[in-house]
């Protein structure tokens, strides 16, 4: 169940069990692939690394929505408008089922939402990234969705059960929002010389930041071994990277496109793509704050955040008086 | 930040259609049973995943504690004749 109001009618006295023997049994579970749900006890550090994992993965599908969002208005026919709205609105939606998954580890809505606004939490780097054109909006759909959905498959079948049903509601929805922007860029590629630029000028731009979303190599990764014996993630970075290009590839040479990597070749031995060093200072700058459209995506969240405030008190108020006027009926 | 009281959490309730029982589909916050049902619709809804919704505020449901499952649940299991396979009946013997 996703919640944490719930009453539990819990035992007089519970029988006191020591950490290490309760973290044995915990990790039995996991091992068994026994699902963990809300009430049950789990390590501290099970907790907080959720918390933290699913708060970012909510926040990157909200600030998710600006990038996309600034195309709306200026989407290039009225089919394509719908199809982005859709698409922005299923981002919201993802962000929504996330947070109440993080909520179920005891942390609130409010302040999940404060560590986004006040910058204490991180969300993915790939959305501070600005999409200057239309075919901006084709490789977010084609690259960063493709590249998210492949993070969040094995997300599926993730050890904690709220965070596990919530992937797979994401994943479901999410397959259209690749195949809608994979359909912007073929569209792009099989149409002017011009458009044909634009569409291989978005792949320079987002290839790069697009193979960064998977995180830190496996050698430099921090938090994974942890992550990996409780069955939070169940592929490393490096393993869904490779994937990610081998399948990728492809795609792109279907369009007509090339990828900006000249040492991007295929190893038959191997059976894989090799390719190019990712530049990590790249990736630190950003995530430290310091990319392109950071500022800007947090000003819009705590602009917003800001000016919808009298709605909520609005609601409040509304609510708070039909509750009374009930009650004043019913005496 | 709103200094206001939070908004109490609703759990949601979908009956994909007509003769399945309505199944727990996740939860939202909302300042009453109105708006919650519709957030509902909006967050749940949005590929004509339901015909019905049902939302109830979190905090009426009772739940039994894990800690307890033992207790509750285990007595149970050694009950297996309440299950048809217990009984060994010959082969020939139809339609039972």
């Amino acid at each position: 169940m996703y919640t944490q109001a719930l009453d539990v009618q819990g035992p007089d006295a519970a029988v006191p069990v020591d950490e290490q023997s309760l973290a044995q049994r915990f990790q039995a579970r996991v091992d068994r692939e026994e699902k963990i749900e809300p009430k049950d006890w789990m390590p501290a550090r099970y907790r907080a690394t959720l918390i933290r994992q699913i708060s970012q993965h909510a926040h990157s599908e909200i600030v998710g929505m600006l990038p996309e969002g600034n195309w709306i208005t200026r989407a290039p026919t009225l089919l394509r408008k719908s199809i982005l709205i859709a698409k922005v609105q299923d981002e919201g939606g993802h962000g929504a089922y996330l947070y109440s998954a993080a909520e179920t580890l005891g942390i609130s809505r409010e302040e999940l939402i404060d560590q986004l606004l006040s910058g204490k939490a991180k969300y993915s780097s790939i959305f501070n990234y600005p999409t200057p054109t239309w075919a901006d909006v084709g490789c977010i759909g084609w690259l960063v969705d493709g590249a998210a959905i492949m993070n969040q498959i094995p997300l599926c079948r993730c050890s904690y059960g709220p965070y596990a049903r919530a992937m797979v509601r994401v994943c479901r929805e999410e397959s259209f929002h690749q195949r809608q922007g994979y359909e912007i860029m073929l569209r792009l590629s099989q149409g002017s010389a011009e458009q044909k630029a634009m569409a291989q000028a978005a792949l320079n731009r987002w290839w790069w930041p697009a193979l960064m979303m998977f995180g830190p190599t496996d050698a430099a990764s921090t938090h994974s071994s942890e992550s990996q014996q409780w069955k939070i993630k169940r592929v490393s970075n490096d393993e869904l990277r490779q994937k990610f290009v081998d399948f990728t590839v492809p795609q792109a040479k279907f369009l007509n496109l090339s990828l900006p990597d000249p040492k991007l070749r295929w190893n038959a031995a191997e059976q894989r793509h090799e390719f190019g060093d990712i530049d990590w200072s790249e990736f630190d700058r950003v995530l430290r704050g310091n990319g392109p459209c950071n500022a800007e995506r947090l000003a819009a969240r705590r602009n917003a955040h800001a000016q919808g405030a009298w709605v909520r008190e609005a609601a409040s108020a509304y609510a708070e008086k039909q509750r009374r006027r009930s009650e004043s009926c019913a005496a | 930040m709103d200094e206001k009281p939070h908004w109490p959490l609703y759990e949601v309730f979908i009956r994909a259609r007509a003769g399945l029982d309505h199944k727990h589909v996740g939860s939202l916050h909302a300042v009453d049973a109105r708006m919650a049902m519709e957030h509902a619709r909006d967050l749940y809804t949005r590929r004509e995943e339901g015909v019905s919704i049902w939302v109830v505020p979190s905090a009426a449901i009772s739940a039994s504690d894990p800690a307890e499952a033992e207790a509750l649940f285990e007595p149970a299991r050694d009950k297996i004749y309440r299950h048809p396979t217990f009984y060994d009946i010959p082969p020939e013997v139809k339609t039972l």
